[in-house]
């Protein structure tokens, strides 16, 4: 491990799928790092390939896939070399996963509390009585009222939330280091959505697990991560804390990103969403992937991949913008709102700096 | 539940009168007679056995008389074996038949299961080849086919088994095996299909992230899951049996009902015919609603609301 | 991550702004799209031992319903002193091929025992009555499809008239035409069929086609009915509705080009259904009758010497599970190549 504060170092990952049409390349040199106790959200696009991403970690890629290349250190050890047998000791227990839609993620026959105890039967060896002791611990911790009388019930009989606190139980069940939640939310509706979110936030205070969290909304990233990673077509593009993003984004399409969310403070009007479409990962272009998309693009977008300009310590764009050569440009309005308001809150005087990270 | 059950034997009962309405109406329609040496009989004499049969009443007189017949469990009287009561008849013959059929089920299911179960699992491999062309090969070859080579090349060339008979156990095995292979072949072909679709299922995915073995995910997740809708093709699979008793009982000379069936074809016994007709049906229709019952209650999906579709 | 930026090399104009109009197209798509049809025929295509089936189907009907052009031989004309001869073909000197026979350990000619000069040669011998097994073989086999097509039409007709007319009628009519196949499908295929062969037996051909259509167009009955429920509330139906176009109109121009992958499957998997119940009632004696042949009494003929010539039933039984094989096996590969979900 480079850095012993990471619990996963993932360097220079690239995978690529087999498919008739011929080989998707789905994830295109991707390097990050997940901290100790830290919620590192991950955002894109669809089909920027934040599931493939995190799937790799689980050991989890479909069988036409292929990892071309990279690493991946959980524990001073490359995931990507170990066996299947060796794998299965470490998801649901080291690292473990929620799904999207929590009312396709449980199996209809099998009664939740037997569900939630299945890792702890697996990982603990426990029987199967302390295992559906703890299950109903676990069922308390998620929220689930009266959990004594439901712990014997089957899927059907739970709303989508209820059913998502489940899914959260069995992956927390074994209290893992690493809980990768790929869009957790969206399936939900908005008031449980945010329900879930607390929850999760609660649950990783008491059992101190890092979290890599998915989403394609920038919306619930805010008050859900400490650091934020940007990803395009297969490529991380920018990465830095939750308010070097959200205040001082560098890379256009981070711009974009932004500039499609809703905000409170976002005149209604200005509102407007990435136009075009992401390149197809069969025949990757080779320069910036955003450039067809991009209105600052130059030249040398269509020709070279920009490497990482470090803007801070922790903040790293990859855009020819960030050359010492290339012109200044000015990002759009509402970034440059934003980026006025990041300048403020560096000030050290600043009375009370309005941060939107976690407290 | 309780309204859907009562719904259900209404249409058992209707499904059967309607059965053996047409199966009345269509033995009338053709010639034959019980009397088997017609020109040596004296009037008086045809009159007698006609009379014995109900015959010399007309025909709606008839109908009324054998549809009544049938609740008090009465089915007529076979014209091949004079004076022998068709329900005797098929009473007697249903032991060989429930044990080829039961057997045949069991084994069918068994091995039907396994193989799809290996097919599924091992999708795309050297295995789910082999298992898909032993599952392909149990519905194209039919079954009177099977249970000639079998009887000839397991039975009368090596002696390994009887070549026909009832005598114990070992008489059934042949015809067991013959009998097997199509519920075998569909079982495979239900379970791998149906497997396949499972274990791509976000509760598989899960089961996956767990970390429970291959083992752990088909045996507590996936086999469940496909087993409980397996149970409604125990009908369907149970009507193919009776199909294929028919030649196989023929074939090694087993006393069963499907033996007799050919029999009474080929002789015209018709109230025998009717009978076995009505007495399969009803088979059918039973081992249907059976099995309706059954999925509704393993099923957690619709075990409390109860009514699945 | 940090990079080290004199290694950058960068030249005159690299930061000029990119002129979209000459930019390359990213929009454009790279698979290349196919039409519905063109996409099912290429899965088919690549599915192997769907095409194989596909082409070994073709020769059996070609033979079966063109061999006798060229193999000018009556499948009816009898021999008696020719009887029972072995398969013999001229030049060929496998046993099992030249006409000898193991009789009780002895290697017999058996052409030259009947009597049979150097010309008399039968390609896979002759049955009992001394009639030539190749020419019954074609011969049957073409009852035998003509029967199973004949029959899988009137079912397929049945079955889809009546699920359209189910599915889009709702409502009563729909649940009383549910009723009727539920309790058509109640009552065991063989019983219907038995019921209808024996009662008809007069008739042959004619009624065992009737035994198979009328037992068997509940399924397709179920399928359309199904899908035209899914069908009547999409736009493109009720536009048509709102336009005033006539259901008849509707359910031609509209629904059945869309039923049409499901009947097509499912008329893959009614065909082999109905040669097998054509040979199992022509089997057990209540089928087709001599002089006319199918496979059913080919192989009920054959099995009669099967003991000492097993051929006669070998030839016929194989040509059987060929056809039930290609057939089940394209059945199969055509619900692979229609189903958009197992695109791969
Ligand atoms: N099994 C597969 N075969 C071929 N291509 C695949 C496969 N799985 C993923 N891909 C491709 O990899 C790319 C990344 O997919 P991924 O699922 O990671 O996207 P995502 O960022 O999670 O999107 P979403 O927000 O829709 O979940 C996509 O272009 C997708 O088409
Ligand atoms: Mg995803």
């Amino acid at each position: 491990m480079e850095n012993p504060e990471n619990v996963i170092e993932v360097r220079n990952l690239e995978i690529d799928f087999h498919t008739y049409a011929g080989e998707v390349k789905a994830i295109r040199d991707v390097s990050f790092d997940l901290r100790k106790g830290e919620t590192l959200a991950i955002v894109g696009e669809s089909g920027s390939g934040k599931s493939v991403t995190t799937r790799s970690l689980m050991g989890l890629l479909a069988p036409n896939a292929e990892i071309k290349k990279g690493s991946i250190m959980f524990h001073g050890e490359d995931i990507i070399k170990k066996s299947e047998k060796d794998m299965q000791h470490i998801r649901g227990k080291d690292i473990a996963m929620i799904f999207q839609d929590p009312m396709t993620s449980l199996d209809p026959t099998m009664r939740i509390g037997m569900q939630i105890a299945e890792p702890l039967m697996k990982h603990k060896g426990l029987k199967k009585k302390e295992a559906v002791a703890q299950a109903l611990e676990m069922l308390k911790l998620v929220g689930i009222t009266d959990p004594e009388a439901r712990i014997n019930d089957y899927p059907y009989q739970f709303s989508g939330g209820m059913r998502q606190r489940i899914v959260i139980a069995i992956a927390l069940v074994c209290y893992p280091e690493v809980l990768i939640a790929d869009e957790p939310t969206t399936a939900l509706d908005v008031t449980i959505q945010a329900q879930i979110l607390d929850l999760m936030k609660d649950l990783q205070n008491r059992i101190d697990t890092s979290i890599i969290f998915i989403t394609h909304d920038l919306g619930v990233v805010a008050g859900m991560a400490d650091r934020v990673a940007v990803m395009y077509a297969g490529k991380i593009v920018e990465y830095g804390t939750v308010d070097e993003i959200f205040f001082n984004p560098q890379h256009p399409y981070t711009w974009g990103l932004l500039n499609s969310m809703p905000t409170l403070d976002t005149a209604s009007g200005s509102l407007r969403a990435i136009p075009g479409t992401p390149p197809d990962l069969l025949d990757p272009p080779t320069g910036d992937a955003f450039a067809a998309r991009s209105d600052y693009a130059m030249k040398i977008d269509t020709e070279k991949q920009p490497p990482f300009f470090k803007v801070s310590d922790t903040h790293y764009a990859a855009t020819w913008l960030l050359h010492p050569d290339a012109p200044k440009v000015t990002p759009p309005a509402e970034i440059v709102r934003r980026q006025k308001k990041f300048a403020e809150m560096q000030k050290p005087e600043a009375p009370f700096a309005h941060t939107a990270s976690k407290e | 539940m309780r309204k859907y059950l009562l719904k259900r034997i209404f249409y058992l009962f209707l499904t059967l009168f309607i059965v053996a309405t047409v199966t009345f109406f269509l033995m009338k329609l053709m010639p034959g007679t019980p009397l088997q040496n017609e020109a040596k009989l004296t009037a008086t004499e045809k009159a007698a056995i006609l009379a014995q049969y109900g015959l010399d009443k007309p025909v709606w007189l008839q109908y009324f008389i054998y549809i009544g017949g049938i609740f008090k469990g009465s089915l007529g009287l076979s014209f091949q074996f004079s004076d022998q009561a068709v329900s005797y008849l098929i009473g007697s013959r249903m032991g060989p038949s429930m044990q080829l059929g039961g057997q045949a089920l069991v084994v069918g299911i068994i091995l039907g299961i396994i193989l799809g179960a290996i097919g599924a699992i091992r999708k795309d491999t050297w295995a789910d080849r082999l298992a898909t062309i032993l599952s392909i090969l149990g519905i194209a070859v039919p079954s009177f086919v099977l249970a000639i080579l079998l009887q000839y090349y397991l039975g009368l060339k090596t002696g390994w088994f009887p070549v026909a008979g009832w005598e114990g156990f070992a008489y059934t095995i042949l015809p067991t095996l013959a009998l097997a292979a199509s519920p075998l072949a569909e079982t495979a072909r239900f379970i791998r299909t149906d497997m396949v679709d499972v274990l791509s299922s976000d509760y598989i995915e899960l089961a996956k992230a767990k970390g429970l073995s291959k083992f752990g995910i088909v045996y507590h997740h996936a086999l469940r899951n496909s087993l409980i809708p397996m149970v409604t093709l125990i009908g369907p699979l149970a009507a193919a049996l009776m199909t294929g008793s028919m030649v196989v009982e023929n074939i090694f000379s087993v006393p069963g009902i499907g033996e007799q069936f050919v029999k009474s074809i080929l002789v015209n016994d018709y109230p025998t015919i009717m009978g076995v007709t009505i007495f399969y049906s009803a088979l059918l229709c039973l081992l249907l609603l059976l099995t309706d019952i059954v999925y509704g209650i393993i099923d957690p999906r619709i075990r409390l609301s109860g009514n699945g579709d | 991550m940090a990079d080290n930026l004199k290694d950058i090399e960068i030249k005159p104009g690299d930061f000029e702004p990119l002129d979209k109009t000459a930019g390359p197209d990213n929009e454009r798509i790279a698979a290349p799209s196919l039409t519905f049809g063109q996409d099912v025929w290429r899965r088919l295509k690549s599915n192997k031992t769907a095409f194989t089936s596909f082409i070994v189907l073709v020769l059996m009907f070609l033979i079966a319903f063109g061999g006798q052009a060229v193999y000018h031989h009556d499948p009816n004309a009898q021999e008696p002193k020719y009887a029972n001869l072995p398969p013999k073909i001229p030049g060929v000197g496998l046993h099992g091929l030249n006409g000898h026979l193991n009789q009780s350990g002895k290697d017999v000619d058996v052409y030259a025992a009947a009597g049979a000069g150097k010309d008399v040669h039968y390609i896979l011998g002759t049955d009992y009555l001394g009639r030539d097994l190749l020419a019954r073989i074609m011969y049957g086999t073409r009852i035998s499809l003509e029967i199973a097509l004949i029959a899988t039409l009137i079912d397929l007709t049945i079955g889809v008239g009546f699920g359209i007319l189910s599915g889009w009628k709702g409502g009563r009519v729909d649940l009383f035409m549910q009723r009727v196949i539920e309790i058509l499908s109640s009552i065991p295929q063989l019983v219907v069929m038995v019921l209808m062969a024996t009662a008809f037996t007069k008739t042959g051909m004619a009624s065992i086609i009737a035994a198979i259509a009328i037992t068997g167009w509940t399924t397709m009955a179920r399928l359309t009915r199904a899908q035209t429920l899914q069908l009547k509330n999409q736009d493109f139906i009720l536009a048509a509705r709102t336009l005033g176009e006539s259901a008849p109109k509707i359910a031609w121009k509209h629904l059945l080009p869309n039923l049409s992958s499901v009947i097509i499957i499912q008329t893959m998997f009614t065909i082999p259904s109905a040669i097998f119940f054509e040979a199992f009632l022509s089997y057990i004696g209540i089928g087709i009758s001599s002089p006319q042949a199918s496979l059913g009494t080919l192989i009920s003929d054959g099995q009669k010497n099967f003991q000492f010539l097993p051929y006669q039933m070998w030839y016929p039984a194989i040509v059987l599970i060929i056809l039930m094989l290609a057939f089940n096996l394209l059945g199969d590969g055509m619900r692979d190549a229609f189903d958009p979900k197992s695109k791969r």
